[in-house]
């Protein structure tokens, strides 16, 4: 009889893994309980074990390859017996599953209601759920283009080569056709303005995934700080921040929303929502700290997922703000606000905690001016948030009193190095000290 | 009976009846006045003297040149085709009176009010409404939409007698066909009577003052039409102005003038198709100060609003190009933006132009030469019907399509067709351009097999220099 093997959930919160590397080839002799192959999980990498005994027959996930949960991953069988069925059974199901996680990934947070249908049109269905008017489509437009899972944006076929010719990323634009599709017009406004240009002249570069292949000095530094530090072999930075502008320009702009009203939207800016800010913005800028330990490989994440820290009854939990970089200060602060309150009621879906790719942990609330992190892998730093306080300090050449922060980065050491850490954390401070320049 | 609405629509046609129809929907109360005019009523023009019936006798005329031209090669038995044009005038009225009734059940269905009698705005947010044997009414309108639509143009000397110096109006309802007729202008309405005449047995001579039939598509949609008619016996003559008409005489002369001078024909009947003027007069619009444009129509924006709030204007009163299909999208427009919705507006640079003469005529979007003069780089893919299956299935090999992309990234700019059928291929293009298409997309669809259709896929290939059949 043929045995399946499959990506088994090796954790409650796994969706897919990676097959890292199969221990065996096809037409090799399993027995059951054999290791046949090694699977990269969200937590760390496992062992499979064969369950049947007979003939690797068929590889069905090659080595790299991320499935979801459940998918068959190759099949054990006799020498000569039928395994059609089983593969052709595994190939319908990857199929309806690759439109669901497409449907969903496309729809965003969002509730999906045509999951069958292919991403692209998904979000357009999203768009037009948005309602009648133009300007709900266009919110509900501009949110949903360009998710680091390489979603579709929707553009016209000739938007897209203008788009392609000009170096404008569709991603950015706000699409003015039917269901916020991108047309023409769009692009070619886009290359007047120069918005959505891909040049550095125009602003930082939206992210995309990279996958970057190991220097063998890199591995060496992986492998020799790896044995001297843990897993994760960390080092610290610590920097101190002037926040006296940053302080001020918060007061201007909560005494403005206050004057505003309320319209829904949370009437205060909190510090660490200019600390996320400031973050998402320097990540932006520095792709290379925005990126993770991977088997053999760094992984440049293609979003700013930052995590924040949170102290809940027994213990502390960090939901995830996604996409930090492409939002502005206010949806930063309504978000960040409503995750933190649902994790201390302990409210928050699995996607709401998981995936981050940059940490910070502020204790500014207490009377810590400065402490250190410990990284939660696979994101390859975190930022610790010490107390502001009143101190004297040297200004061309006089003392005078300002408020300072200290903030100490935990850096993954096989992925950052000191320098790149230590320009990180000047981008931060500097928008911390000029916040305009975040705001622009 | 309450006289306030949300809208008041003056005149039914194409344009008014399709924006009562979309105010309604919106939940606007909605009323619309029609006069019943000469050339009007319920369906405007188009449905009553225009379009409809012109294409019910297009098909008589079809049917009459493809049995006598054709009947043998296709394996019917000759007979003996009889000509009468009273019965195929009786059945274009059937076609239309169907059509008519059908915009009075719309009408209930949305809770439309129709309002018989000529209607007149009376200052701000009042239209008047003379009603035939009745008293006046007195609607009073948040907003007011004019759609009065357009009337037969003629020139000086050739004044309407309805008899012999005729327009499309009277040449839909001729119970007796002359035994000779001269079709003034060259445009689609000339070309489309040249060909009815002509398959009636007609004695048809086209005049057109330009080098070219149709002068509005690209040249060589005329060049190819001037060809077809000629073959067919039809006496075209481009460049030719028309001078005078003798009506007293018998048969009636015409006196025509070429670079090479003056010319006489002989002909029972003139059918003046020089095109159609806006009907602005006895509107009320001089009376609230409307602007009107230099070519006089109702000067509009892109959401059709007049010069004066709370009026808009639709259809043939706001410009060209005067067609039904942009009328009535005119009329979505405004009444959406009424509504306070946020319609986009009409891209007047994709409203296809198309002539139901045999072969038809139908364009969109810019011709390679205007592209050029755009600035494009141009390409032009064309592929002709002559080796075409569904084109020699049904015996009509005679034109082509031709598609205009531009180099860079491929659009189609636009589409330009001569050929059986091609007025259905024009709503492809159509769409193909407003979803911003490339030569890639057209060619990439499997077009069905065999239609005509395939011809548009064909010549996005040979845009691209990848033609397969040819």
């Amino acid at each position: 009889m043929a045995t399946k093997v499959v990506m088994a959930q090796l954790s409650p919160t796994m969706e897919e893994g990676r097959l890292v590397e199969w221990k065996v080839s096809e037409g090799d002799e399993i027995e059951q309980g054999d290791i046949v192959a090694e699977i990269e999980t969200d937590k760390a990498n496992m062992d499979v074990e064969a369950l049947g005994s007979g003939v690797l027959r068929r590889i069905v996930v090659d080595e790299g390859e991320t499935v979801p949960v459940g998918a068959l991953i190759g099949v054990i069988a006799g020498e000569d017996e039928d395994i059609s069925g089983i593969l052709e059974e595994a190939e319908a199901a990857a199929g309806a599953e690759k439109e669901e996680v497409e449907a969903a990934k496309a729809g965003g947070a969002e509730e999906e209601e045509e999951a069958e249908e292919e991403g692209e049109e998904a979000a357009a269905g999203q768009a037009e759920a948005g309602g009648g008017e133009r300007a709900g489509q266009g919110a509900a437009a501009k949110a949903a283009p360009g998710r680091r899972d390489g979603g579709r944006v929707r553009a016209s076929p000739v938007a897209r080569k203008m788009a392609d010719e000009e170096g404008i990323d569709l991603s950015r634009l706000e699409g003015s056709g039917p269901g916020g599709r991108v047309v023409k017009a769009d692009v070619e406004e886009a290359v007047e303005s120069g918005v959505g240009r891909r040049d550095a002249a125009a602003g930082p570069e939206r992210l995309t995934e990279e996958r970057i292949e190991l220097s063998q000095m890199r591995k060496a530094i992986a492998r020799r700080l790896t044995q001297s530090l843990g897993p994760v072999p960390h080092f610290f930075l610590t920097s101190e921040i002037d926040m006296g502008r940053a302080l001020d320009l918060r007061a201007e702009i909560n005494g403005r929303l206050a004057d505003e009203g309320d319209e829904g939207e949370p009437t205060k800016i909190g510090v660490n929502d200019l600390l996320l800010k400031a973050a998402a913005e320097a990540l932006v800028r520095h792709p290379e700290i925005n990126a993770s330990w991977g088997e053999g490989e760094i992984v440049r994440h293609g979003s700013v997922d930052l995590g924040i820290a949170v102290a809940v009854e027994e213990g502390l939990i960090t939901p995830v703000l996604r996409d930090a970089d492409r939002k502005g200060l206010r949806r930063i602060a309504a978000e960040a606000g409503g995750l933190i309150d649902r994790a201390r009621e302990k409210d928050l879906q699995p996607d709401e905690y998981q995936g981050a790719t940059f940490s910070i942990s502020n204790l500014g609330m207490f009377p810590i001016e400065e402490f250190t992190a410990i990284i939660n892998p696979p994101e390859a730093a975190i930022l610790a948030v010490g107390r502001t306080v009143e101190k004297p300090v040297v200004v061309d050449g006089e003392v005078v009193v300002r408020r300072r922060m200290r903030v100490t980065m935990s850096c993954d050491h096989r992925v950052i190095d000191g320098a790149t850490g230590a320009r990180f954390l000047d981008t931060f401070k500097g928008m911390l000290e000029n916040p305009l320049a975040m705001l622009l | 009976m309450a006289d306030k609405f949300d809208v008041v629509v003056i005149g039914a046609g194409p344009a008014g009846y399709v924006c009562a129809i979309r105010a309604a929907q919106l939940g606007l109360k909605t009323a619309c006045v029609e006069s019943n005019s000469y050339e009007g009523g319920f369906g405007g023009t188009c449905l009553n003297w225009g379009c409809i019936p012109a294409k019910a006798l297009l098909e008589s005329a079809s049917l009459a040149h493809k049995l006598e031209s054709q009947g043998e090669a296709f394996g019917v038995k000759p007979v003996e085709v009889e000509y009468d044009m009273g019965a195929a005038v009786s059945r274009s009225r059937e076609i239309s009176e169907k059509l008519v009734g059908g915009i009075s059940y719309l009408f209930k269905k949305n809770d439309i009010e129709s309002v018989v009698g000529h209607g007149r705005i009376a200052g701000k947010g009042k239209v008047r409404v003379e009603v035939e044997d009745g008293d006046d009414r007195e609607l009073e309108a948040e907003h007011i939409v004019v759609a009065t639509g357009s009337v037969m143009k003629t020139f000086p000397g050739f004044e309407f007698d309805g008899e012999k110096v005729i327009g499309s109006r009277e040449a839909l309802a001729l119970d007796e066909l002359p035994g000779k007729m001269v079709v003034v202008g060259g445009g689609y309405v000339g070309v489309e009577f040249a060909d009815v005449f002509d398959a009636f047995g007609v004695e048809v001579t086209l005049v057109e003052a330009l080098d070219t039939l149709v002068p509005g598509f690209d040249p060589e949609l005329g060049k190819t039409l001037e060809r077809t008619y000629k073959k067919r016996g039809i006496d075209v003559r481009t460049e030719t102005k028309v001078k005078s008409v003798d009506r007293d005489a018998d048969p009636m002369v015409l006196t025509v003038e070429t670079d090479d001078g003056e010319d006489t024909i002989e002909t029972d009947v003139v059918l003046m198709a020089v095109g159609r003027k806006p009907v602005l007069e006895d509107v009320g619009l001089e009376e609230v100060g409307a602007e009107t444009t230099e070519d006089g129509f109702i000067r509009v924006d892109e959401m059709l609003r007049t010069s004066v709030e709370g009026i808009y204007a639709i259809g043939d009163v706001a410009g060209q190009p005067m067609l039904a299909h942009k009328g009535s999208h005119e009329g979505i427009v405004a009444a959406e933006h009424i509504a306070g919705e946020d319609p986009h507006p009409l891209r007047y640079d994709n409203i296809p132009s198309i002539g139901y003469c045999h072969p038809e005529i139908a364009s969109i979007g810019l011709s390679a030469e205007q592209a050029e003069e755009e600035g494009y780089d141009v390409k032009v893919g064309k592929y002709p019907f002559s080796a075409h299956g569904r084109a020699l299935t049904a015996g009509d090999p005679e034109g082509f399509v031709k598609v205009v992309s531009e180099t860079k990234y491929g659009e189609v700019l636009g589409v330009h067709m001569i050929g059986h059928n091609v007025s259905e291929l024009a709503a492809e293009a159509g769409i193909g351009r407003m979803l911003e298409a490339t030569v890639e997309e057209f060619a990439a669809h499997p077009h069905g097999h065999p239609t005509m259709s395939e011809a548009v896929m064909e010549a996005a290939l040979a845009a691209m220099d990848r033609a397969i059949h040819r």
